[in-house]
């Protein structure tokens, strides 16, 4: 174990170092990277919204918006200067001062988690070796997971201060599902630190160099689209603003720029996730693998920001994709998902990681390590199967009950309290014969059916 | 078997949704025909020499049942005339915001003289503009017709101009079965 220890100081230590390129910049040097984060963010909201609906357009054979300027490429501005000119509604009874803040509360750490991206390594602007990232932290991960949480309290306070139980039960929703989703969003950065060894994020990208992690840890990767969704509020969670069952959620009682910027506030959630996404698990910047192998130079220059984009496009198709594929679940299915899956699934798996990791710091042999990782998947295996059986069980023990209730009902038509009348009675006098009940049709083993009367 | 890859072949569906056609039109700035006998607008027609085929008997109003329609007859004179016989429409109007294009007035007419065309685009930002007026509904003059008000061209009595002008413009453009719209 103290082998392992000195390991886990030793590395921290050694991505600490990295830092000295951060916090040398000239003023002017940060004042750009500054300038372009917001702009590029904010260009990035507005195509995303255009993307959004062409793209879901497309998923659904028809043509997005294509009225305002080429290929109606700007119909997010007009929709941005008509939202900004309408009349600015505070409704009476509203707790002013909160309800003013939310929106900005919401928007701002949207912002700021970005700042700790990087998108390319150090390259010489303008006569100065800078890395392109605004600010490196040695806790930079926690950062995000901060403003990302912050975030939350924008949407909770904005519901609270409406004083409108649609907008109560939006911020409700929202609270209840970023604690839920946010344990699982943690957990699967655990796995990415312990190979990493840093918090820092150029050294986690870094730290992907010879195989992105999206490879090594597919199951934290996998555990992280789900969470990143369900942080922003999108579909199939977007239950924090459900419009069948929530009018607006937590934006029900906001309109012109206020609205503005908690939809701003969403999409740059967006942006910023995804950006997470790419810096903890697809490689950062660094170019894809079978590109290095033709092209040495892929990694040098200004080259990895266009593979830092290229990735990101990736990632924010993706959103759009699973919004167009899957249908909004039910709060139920969601805080099931949540707690009963993801985060068992993910602690299990964060053992196993750590385990493994152990082994190889402690300078276990090859074959020791590759049995136990055989273990581990065997013993994977083994759940699924286990898991799939029961399964399959409760739904043959429910299709058997179902068959029995049928059954029942068909023999006795009054079975399970139906109101039936009586096959026949002294008032219906003896001209008329009594009908003789009549049976719904043989109903197919597994659909509970409808019995119809006598 | 393969159960268990349902939920993910939904993502599939939508991918290959985006390469297919769309079947929208666009519109504005693609106008697909209607159907030939599309109920649009209406119009009055005329004779071949250019006189109204409207008499002004009002049963065009009388069948529409969302009352959209307005008629005032007039009276023939010989120094002006401008329809064949006794009595010519002096003021219709059809209101466009009642209209509801169902066809019936055009069943009702026994002049043949309102009829529908496929003009579809009659919307209009004010509701005055919407009310049409009849020198709007009649049709426009073909290059023999003369504007009315003149004499009857094409027969000295009533019976001959009816022989004479089913003839010229319509039957010799297109030999349509008996009741078919113009």
């Amino acid at each position: 174990m103290t082998t392992t220890a000195q390991a886990g100081a030793a590395l921290p230590v050694a991505a600490e170092a990295q830092l000295d390129a951060f916090g040398t910049d000239p003023w002017w040097i940060t004042l750009i990277k500054a300038l372009v984060i917001f702009v590029f963010l904010m260009v990035c909201v507005l195509m995303m919204i255009m993307a959004d609906r062409k793209v879901m357009g497309r998923m659904q054979q028809r043509h997005g918006p294509n009225r305002f300027g080429p290929l109606g490429l700007l119909q997010s501005l007009a929709d941005g200067v008509k939202l900004s000119l309408k009349e600015d509604l505070i409704p009476r009874g509203v707790d002013r001062t909160v309800y003013i803040a939310a929106p900005v509360i919401a928007a701002v750490p949207a912002f700021i988690a970005f700042s700790v991206i990087p998108v390319g390594p150090e390259v010489n602007m303008f006569g100065v070796q800078t890395p392109l990232q605004l600010t490196d932290l040695p806790i930079a991960a926690l950062v995000v997971l901060a403003t990302a949480a912050v975030g939350v309290y924008g949407i909770v306070l904005g519901g609270w201060a409406s004083q409108s139980p649609y907008a109560l039960l939006g911020g409700l929703r929202a609270s209840a599902q970023v604690i839920s989703y946010e344990i699982a969003m943690g957990l699967s950065f655990v796995a990415v630190f312990m190979y990493s060894g840093t918090l820092t994020t150029s050294g986690i990208v870094e730290a992907q160099r010879p195989v992105w992690f999206a490879l090594i840890l597919l199951p934290s990767f996998l555990i992280y689209i789900v969470t990143m969704i369900g942080e922003t509020n999108r579909l199939p969670f977007d239950l924090a603003e459900g419009e069948g069952e929530l009018v607006g959620g937590f934006m029900t009682e906001y309109g012109s720029m206020k609205f503005t910027m908690f939809f701003l506030a969403e999409y740059v959630n967006m942006v910023t996730v995804a950006a997470v996404s790419v810096t903890f698990f697809l490689g950062g910047y660094l170019a894809p693998p079978p590109l290095t192998m033709f092209w040495a130079g892929a990694n040098d220059g200004w080259w990895p920001a266009l593979w830092w984009l290229l990735k990101f496009l990736l990632m924010m198709f993706l959103f759009i994709w699973v919004r167009g594929s899957v249908p909004r679940i039910r709060y139920d299915q969601l805080m099931q998902l949540g707690w009963k899956i993801l985060i068992p699934v993910q602690l299990v798996w964060i053992t196993a990681v750590a385990f493994v990791r152990i082994l190889v710091n402690e300078g276990a042999p090859a074959g020791v390590v590759a049995a136990v990782v055989g273990g581990f998947a065997a013993a994977t295996v083994v759940v699924l199967a286990a898991w799939a059986r029961a399964a399959r069980r409760k739904r043959r023990a429910e299709a058997a009950e179902r068959r029995e209730e049928l059954r029942l009902m068909r023999e006795d038509p009054a079975y399970g309290g139906f109101p039936v009348p009586p096959p026949s009675a002294p008032h219906y006098g003896s001209s008329v014969p009594a009908e003789g009940p009549r049976y719904a049709p043989r109903a197919p083993d597994d659909k509970r059916e409808e019995v119809t009367g006598a | 078997m393969l159960d268990w890859l349902n939920p993910v072949k939904g993502f599939g569906v939508t991918f290959h949704t985006m390469f297919t056609k769309v079947p929208t039109t666009n519109y504005p700035e693609v106008k697909r025909a209607t159907a030939p006998r599309f109920h649009g607008r209406h119009q009055l027609n005329r004779w071949a020499d250019g006189l109204e085929k409207c008499i002004g008997c009002e049963l065009c109003a009388w069948a529409c049942p969302a009352d959209a329609i307005y008629v005032e007859g007039g009276d023939n004179t010989e120094e002006e005339r401008y329809s064949p016989g006794e009595r010519y429409g002096r003021v219709y109007q059809i209101n466009y915001l009642r209209c509801i294009l169902c066809g019936l007035c055009v069943e009702a007419c026994p002049t043949r003289a309102l009829t529908m065309t496929n003009e579809y685009e009659i919307a209009a930002d004010e509701r005055e503009s919407l009310i049409w007026t009849k020198e709007q509904l009649l049709a426009p003059l073909l290059e023999d017709m003369e504007a009315p008000p003149h004499p009857m061209r094409l027969g000295e009595t009533e019976e001959e101009y009816y022989r004479n002008g089913a003839t010229p413009a319509e039957a010799a453009a297109a030999p349509r079965p008996e009741g078919e719209a113009q």
